[in-house]
Parts: C-alpha cells; structure tokens; sequence
C-alpha cells in the first residue's frame, strides 16, 4: 500500500463519513436533531400501540442494535474482522444468568458486570488478534465462535450442561404500571441510547479519527504518533464490552440461556447485521437490528418449507443493490439527490 | 502400538477429506481472496445429487464421475452467476453472498432431502484389510487412494498445461495476465469449478463414514479451514500436508487425551488454529505477504 495524498483523503472521507452516518437521512443540523427526536419518542410510544410479544421483538431489536455497534466499531471503523463476537454475547448473557441465578444478584448489577467482564476478555483477546490481519483474524474469531457451545457444555456445574439456565422476567419497580415485556424494552431503550451516545462521542472525537487511521493505514498512524497495538486492543475490548451488555440484556429479556443459542450462526448474523446496515457507519447498527431482527420471520411467511433459502436471497441480494449496506446506500441516494438538486 | 498405527491409517483418511476441501479453499483464496463460506455445502449439496442417482439405480462410479462433472459445471455457474456481480464490491460484501448461498444451499438440501440422516454406499468392500496385526478399514484406505490421485491430477495440471499456467497466472497477476490475453474473469470461474469438484469428492468421500445430511459438512469445513491454516492459505501443497496432519491430531488427541475425547473435539481445532496462528501466521508453508509502504 503506498503512502500518497489520496490515501488521506480517503482517511478523511472515511472519519467524515463516520461522523456523518446520520446525515445521510438528515441533511441539515436542526433536521437532524428533530429527527433523532422523532426517532426517540417513536421508539418510547411503541410498546404502548403493540401486543407483548411485539414489544418483546423490538426489545430483541434494541439489544441487536448494540451488540452490531460494538462489532461494527471493531469491524467497520478499526477494520479487525471478527466472526467470532456470538463468543462474546454468550459470556455476557451468561455472566448475567449465573449471577442472578446461582448468587440471586439483583438483575440491575449484572448489565455492568458483563460488560466489564467482556471489556477485559476481549482486551485480552485482541492482544494475540494484534498479530492477525484481515482472514487470519476472521477465522482465529471464528473458531472461537465454534467452540463456545461445546465450552458451555462442558462446565456444566456452572453452565447447567445444555439444559441452560431458566430465569424468571424482572416485575417493573417502583410500582410502575408496566408490563414485565414493556419495562424490559424501556430497559433496553435506555441502555441502548446511553451506549449510542458514547459510541458517538468516542468515534466522533479524537479517539475515532486514531481508530479510523488505524484501520486506513496503520503506518501513517503511527508516523502520526497513534499508538496502533494501544488502539487495536482498546476497541477489541470496548467491541467486546457492548456485544457483553447485549448479551447479558438478551439473557434478562428471554430469561432463558442455553448453550446452542450461542452457536457459530449468531456471529455469522452479527456480521451480517453490520454488513447488511452499513459497515462503519452509526445508524447500520439500527438498520442491521432490524434486518436480522424481521427478515427470517418475513422469509418463513413467504415460505414455511425453506425460510433460510428466502433468507440466503434476501442477503445476496441486498448485497447487489447496496454492496455499502443500508446505511451506504440511503448516503448514496441522497447524495444523487442533493446533486440534482444544486444543478 | 496397533491402536496407534490404525489411528494414524484412519486419520489420514478423514485428513485427505479435509486436504479436498482444504484445497478447494485455498484455490478460491489464491485467485480471488475471498473465502468460501458456501464451499461445505456446495460438496454437501452435489453428495445428495449423487445420492438421487444412485437411488434411480444408477452404479456407483457412473453416479460419482456424473456427480463431479455437475459439481464443476455448477460451481462455474456459481461464480458467473452469482459472485461475478460483486467482483469489485467490498471483500465483506462478497463474504456475505457466500454465507446467502451457504444457508440457501443448506435450506433447499433439506427441503428436497428433508433433514433426517441418510446412510451412504460406499464404493470399497465392508471387509476390513489386514495387515499383519494391524487392521485397515477399506473405505479408509480407498478414501486415501482416491484423495492421492486427485492430487497427483491437480498437480500434473497446473504443471503442464497451458491452462493450468494461464489460471496460476491470472492468480498470481491478474493485469499482467490479462495484457497477455489471458480471460482473468473465466480463470476465476474454471478455480471456482475445480473447488467444487474436490469438495464434491471430498463429500463423497466422508458421506458413507458420518452419513448424509444437509448439515454434514459443518465439522468438516471447520477442520478444513484449521488445514488451510495450518498448512498456509497460500499454498496448495500446505493445504494437503495441513489436511492430513489435523486429520492425525484429531484422531491421536480423541484417542488418548481422555479429557478432550469427542466432546472438545471442534476445541482441538480452535486450538491448532490459534496456535498456528500465533507462532506462524502464514502457515507452515504458505508465504509472508511482504507490503510496499
């Protein structure tokens, strides 16, 4: 790769297009603002207008949303491939279920708890992942992801073996007159727009731009006084850390974890989420949630005897429209657009 | 020591398995630098076309040169049909059309062959062979025959002919190759055409060892990839010489480790994977990409 002006440009395009993921909808400031706002009271006034199984689906989206975030800062913004963040999700989700199961932990301590933890596994983690590039990585990642289920199983004392852990759904405190389904999605809301505010803040400031640089040209990085092994390790871990709070949600709002829920196809729809909403780009989290969230379900009322044939089609063909993702592509529409307008 | 030799004899089996596939991914690597997710199950697919032949009563070889010429001209199609499209698009991107079709291929083998296992034939005796105290089973050393020759094959074409020089050319410089009027586009479709065919060997191969079912090439493509790994996915020759020697682990480590026996079988691969990654993270063989800055 040769160092040229070109290429940092293409840093610059690349961190202003992270910046700017929401501008791809929101053209002006005040517009975008407005809109997040819209956004937001859509998303509180939702489990209200819904049955329970409905809000029980967004809250699944929201919780997708913010384990794509993290692998999206690792993959889209760092460029370190991971095929393997379903690993991560497992530790979170069952952090959560053996505390609150084996040591009657209140629920509240476990989201935090699990995303400690996986910051530091995945910190961990990422320091061989520094030796690793681009399909090295992606399959030292993805054989963790094949091995998880089988690891599970095998501590069974802690695990319950492939039985799992049955848990009971949280009552809403403070006699708050909400379903259990609608306090967990209010839960989830909430974790959800704290996560997403500081994952604006990181990649939107300095710290981003090093991330971006990173994974642009790593030797113009370090020329310009990044610490490379520092940065790589870091997002690996925060990564890590939001997929960790994903999952330990995801173990509270199903209330059950077992070993075969976390197998190789979680990751592989992870990454499909990100791909699918737009690699490197904020609003792909939300996006990708949706797709992996809704499309099966669409795929098996279209067809009950191959949902995952409609499925695999869906995706190649989503791929051929918008190689860039969702959030790529509505950039790309309204780009054409503007332009048209200003001639 | 026996049990030694025969575990070596039946690792080398499921290891010349593993080499095909192996191969077939390092041949897609080389030219196009993508993985193929979708490789197990496009062999796990042309295993049940095999299976419907022989069902309607055809012999075994008919069915097993037929089942590899479709598996060739399928996995041409495949490439000009559904890869060509996203040729230039982003790596990932393309990683995603393979996962579409590896799920597709998944969910239309059980749909057509429903997901209940079936028994496979295979093609060498039942007796086992002796020799001296030792015993072989003949399927083993057929499987290892048979992987041997279409290596010796492979090789002889990429040596020797003009088309085998043109598609390693097209490989390894695709502008260079193209200036000296080499089809770059159709080299990749005819590698993508040669995978499927070592994968639909290699199904044919293990079918009649974990019987057929649409998700039977799941292990295997794993342990295939932990052979790329080991051997480099650079190399071709890495590729067969990695096959082997997860092949042999897998069965010493199951065989004597008692703590791993067959439940962390898919953690010894994880394992060889990590390891290999670390110490050497090309491979045994494969080459160090050396980057201009």
């Amino acid at each position: 790769m040769a160092y040229s002006g070109s290429t940092a440009a293409k840093t610059e395009r690349a961190a202003d297009r992270a910046g700017n993921a929401a501008a791809a909808v929101f053209p002006t400031r005040a517009a975008r603002a407005a809109g997040l706002v819209l956004l937001l009271a859509i998303a509180v006034a939702l489990p209200f207008t819904m049955s329970g199984f409905r809000t029980f689906q967004f809250t699944q989206v929201l919780i997708y949303a913010i384990a794509l975030l993290g692998l999206n800062m690792l993959t889209g913004y760092n460029g370190q491939f991971s095929l393997g963040h379903g690993a991560f999700y497992a530790i979170g989700a069952y952090t959560a279920a053996i505390m609150i199961d084996r040591w009657s932990i209140p629920y509240g301590w476990t989201i935090p708890t699990a995303g400690v933890l996986c910051l530091v596994v995945g910190f961990l983690f990422g320091l061989p992942a520094l030796r690793l590039e681009g399909l090295y990585l992606a399959l030292a990642t993805f054989s963790l992801a094949l091995a998880v289920p089988q690891i599970l199983k095998y501590f069974e004392h802690w695990t319950g073996g492939s039985q799992g852990i049955v848990l009971s759904k949280p009552k809403p405190p403070l006699g708050l007159r909400l379903t259990e389904d609608q306090w967990i999605y209010f839960l989830t809301l909430a974790v959800t727009v704290l996560l997403f505010v500081l994952a604006v803040n990181l990649l939107r400031g300095r710290a981003g731009r090093a991330i971006v640089a990173v994974r642009d040209n790593h030797i113009a990085a370090e020329a310009m006084g990044v610490n490379n092994a520092l940065y790589k390790t870091a997002v690996f871990g925060v990564s890590a850390a939001y997929t960790g709070v994903a999952g330990a949600l995801s173990a509270i709002a199903i209330a059950f974890v077992a070993p075969d829920s976390f197998d190789v196809f979680l990751s592989i729809t992870l990454l499909t989420g990100i791909v699918i909403g737009g690699l490197a780009t904020i609003s792909g989290a939300i996006f990708g949630a949706l797709f992996i969230q809704f499309v099966p379900n669409w795929a098996q009322d279209i067809s009950k005897a191959a949902p995952w044939a409609i499925f695999g089609v869906f995706l190649i063909l989503f791929m051929y429209a918008m190689p860039r993702g969702i959030a790529g592509g509505l950039q790309l529409l309204w780009g054409r657009l503007s332009r048209r307008r200003t001639r | 020591m026996d049990i030694f030799i025969q575990q070596v004899v039946s690792g080398l089996a499921t290891g010349g398995i593993y080499a095909s596939l192996a191969l077939a991914l390092v041949m897609i690597y080389q030219a196009t630098d993508v993985v193929n997710f979708a490789q197990g199950s496009m062999a796990m697919f042309s295993t049940y076309l095999a299976w419907s032949m022989l069902q309607a009563g055809l012999s075994y070889w008919v069915a097993f040169f037929a089942t590899v010429i479709i598996a060739f001209v399928g996995g041409v199609a495949i490439e000009r049909v559904i890869i060509r499209p996203v040729e230039n698009a982003p790596i990932l991107a393309i990683v995603i059309v393979t996962l579409g079709l590896l799920v597709i291929l998944t969910s239309v083998a059980g749909w057509f062959y429903s997901y209940i296992q079936k028994p496979f034939p295979s093609p060498f005796p039942s007796k086992p062979i002796r020799i001296g105290t030792v015993v072989f089973g003949a399927h083993d050393l057929g499987a290892i025959g048979v992987t041997l020759v279409i290596l010796l094959l492979l090789f002889l074409f990429f040596r020797y002919t003009t088309l085998g020089l043109a598609m390693r050319a097209a490989a390894q410089n695709p502008v260079s190759s193209r200036l000296c009027g080499i089809r770059v586009s159709w080299m990749l479709g005819l590698g993508w055409g040669l995978a499927a065919t070592f994968g639909a060997v290699a199904g044919l191969m293990i079918a009649p060892v974990v019987f057929l079912d649409p998700n039977m090439m799941g292990g295997i493509q794993i342990y295939a990839f932990a052979a790329a790994t080991v051997g480099g996915f650079t190399s071709p020759l890495g590729a067969v010489v990695g096959g082997f020697l997860v092949g042999i682990t897998e069965n010493l480590v199951g065989t004597y480790v008692s703590v791993i026996g067959t439940e962390l079988k898919l953690t010894v691969a994880l394992a060889m994977i990590i390891i290999v990654l670390l110490v050497r993270p090309s491979g045994l063989f494969g080459r160090t990409t050396v980057r201009r800055v």
